[in-house]
């Protein structure tokens, strides 16, 4: 008999870890980049790579908000089973899940504070189609400009505004992965 | 029998790790603490590279480790050898076929690329600490943007030397937002910080990691009077004739006859070969 939740986690540990990282760090460090990453089958709704990311960087140190969207008792015990990261709500998390409108608002989120910035929540935002189209980027890691399919504009210019303050996201579709720092610039 | 787990650092301490990376690429030049391991090597040779260079590696990897931009001294063979046991990695000392290069003081003379990532072996990671030895001070003054202390210690210099004296480690500010040491590599090596490639640097005892992104600004601290100058000694390489390259110089004798060459040994061995 398989348990449903427990199958789906990465084949071989260490190099899948390995290469979920590898893309991440891609995407996290050149926005507008689109990875591609398809080491996790988590339960539904999850995508596999917003399943990946999980699987990479949460553990029992890494409190984790799912946002509505993706609060389901299959994925929850799938995330627990695999990653022992707690469940919290938004205000306490370092990771969240869910699709932009289950996440918002999304000020609600750690930011960091001026002498530790890097204590800020990163969202995994679940995107029902992800390309380089649509809103224009600048910023550290991206040559001139770039273009990806932002969920909104608002959101991501007042984060922007707090820098060196601010959450930082991942965006995924199926096995496909971006990210967006919250130092990008983004404009209409 | 295998008996280390992938690139030696267990899962746990590789999440941990790399979701310091993460943070350091989101905030540029920003030192993030993280819970630096046991390596087994002293911390003078590069725990702190080794360990962001652990975390980054995949299989698939071409790994090539410089020391002063050589790749067989004792440092560096050693740290290479550990990679290629642990991780079982491909290497190499050629510039261009590396996809992972740790180094430790130079950044290589051929123009990185996009798939390229660049660890640093960093000693000292705080530019400020030299001045102000409390890390609540330091860590106040990053988060103020209070870089006045800095900027008096360069005047100062310039009062006393008539420039800027400062050859090695010369501060540089990310994005326009926080001042970072970029290790000690030669000044001249400065400009080379922008780069199209990802730059990682890891201090082990100070237990810092950060980050500069591809296409990020990156500004050696100067003043209108006394620009940034990243000149060298003004000889060509005694070896490949290279104008370009920063130099060693090395003695050639036991009368103790000198003559300046490449620092970047792979650099300079090119060069050779193509004249050949
Ligand atoms: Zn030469």
């Amino acid at each position: 008999m398989t348990t449903p939740q427990l199958d789906g986690g990465f084949a071989n540990l260490s190099h899948d870890a390995a290469h979920a990282f590898r893309a991440a760090l891609q995407a996290m460090a050149r926005p507008g980049r689109i990875e591609m990453l398809a080491l996790a089958r988590p339960p539904a709704p999850c995508s596999q790579a917003a399943g990946a990311l999980i699987l990479t960087l949460c553990d029992s140190t890494t409190p984790l908000y799912l946002a509505p969207s993706h609060d389901q008792p299959g994925l929850r015990e799938w995330i627990t089973f695999h990653t022992s990261a707690p469940i919290v709500r938004p205000e306490a998390a370092m990771f969240a899940l869910g699709t932009w409108d289950a996440l918002s608002p999304v000020d609600r989120f750690a930011i960091g504070t001026s002498a530790y910035p890097d204590r800020a929540a990163t969202l995994i935002v679940e995107m029902t189609s992800l390309a380089t189209k649509g809103a224009s980027l600048r910023g550290p890691g991206i040559k001139d400009r770039a273009q990806l399919s932002l969920p909104e504009i608002a959101a991501f210019q007042d984060n922007r505004r707090r820098f060196p303050l601010g959450f930082d996201c991942y965006f995924t579709c199926g096995d496909r992965l971006a990210g967006l720092p919250r130092g990008a610039i983004v404009e209409g | 029998m295998n008996a280390y787990n992938f690139a030696y650092l267990d899962e746990q301490t590789k999440r941990m790790i790399r979701r310091a990376i993460l943070k350091g690429v989101a905030v540029p030049g920003y030192q993030v603490p993280f819970a630096s391991r046991e390596m087994p090597m002293p911390y003078g040779w590069g725990t702190g590279g080794v360990q962001v260079t652990a975390a980054c590696l995949v299989p698939e990897d071409r790994l090539k480790v410089i020391d002063q931009g050589a790749d067989d001294t004792t440092n560096a063979v050693s740290i290479r050898k550990f990679f290629q046991k642990t991780a079982q990695v491909a290497v190499t000392e050629k510039t261009g076929e590396a996809t992972i290069i740790q180094t430790r003081h130079r950044i290589p003379e051929q123009a990185m690329t996009e798939d390229q990532i660049l660890v640093y072996q960093v000693p000292i990671p705080e530019p400020l600490r030299f001045l102000e030895p409390s890390e609540v001070e330091t860590r106040k003054m990053h988060a103020l943007e209070d870089y006045g202390l800095m900027h008096v210690k360069l005047y100062e210099d310039i009062a006393r030397h008539g420039e800027i004296a400062t050859a090695y480690a010369y501060p540089v500010k990310v994005e326009g937002r926080y001042v970072m040491d970029p290790s000690p590599i030669p000044k001249f090596d400065n400009p080379k910080l922008e780069s199209s490639a990802l730059q990682l640097f890891g201090a082990g005892r100070e237990q810092r990691i950060y980050a500069v992104p591809p296409y990020t600004r990156v500004v050696s601290l100067d003043f209108e009077d006394h620009p940034f100058d990243p000149s060298k000694a003004p000889h060509p390489c005694a070896l490949c004739g290279a104008e370009d390259s920063y130099l060693d110089e090395v003695i050639t004798d036991d009368a103790g006859s000198r003559m300046f060459v490449c620092s970047d040994t792979d650099y300079c061995a090119s060069r050779r070969e193509d004249a050949a």
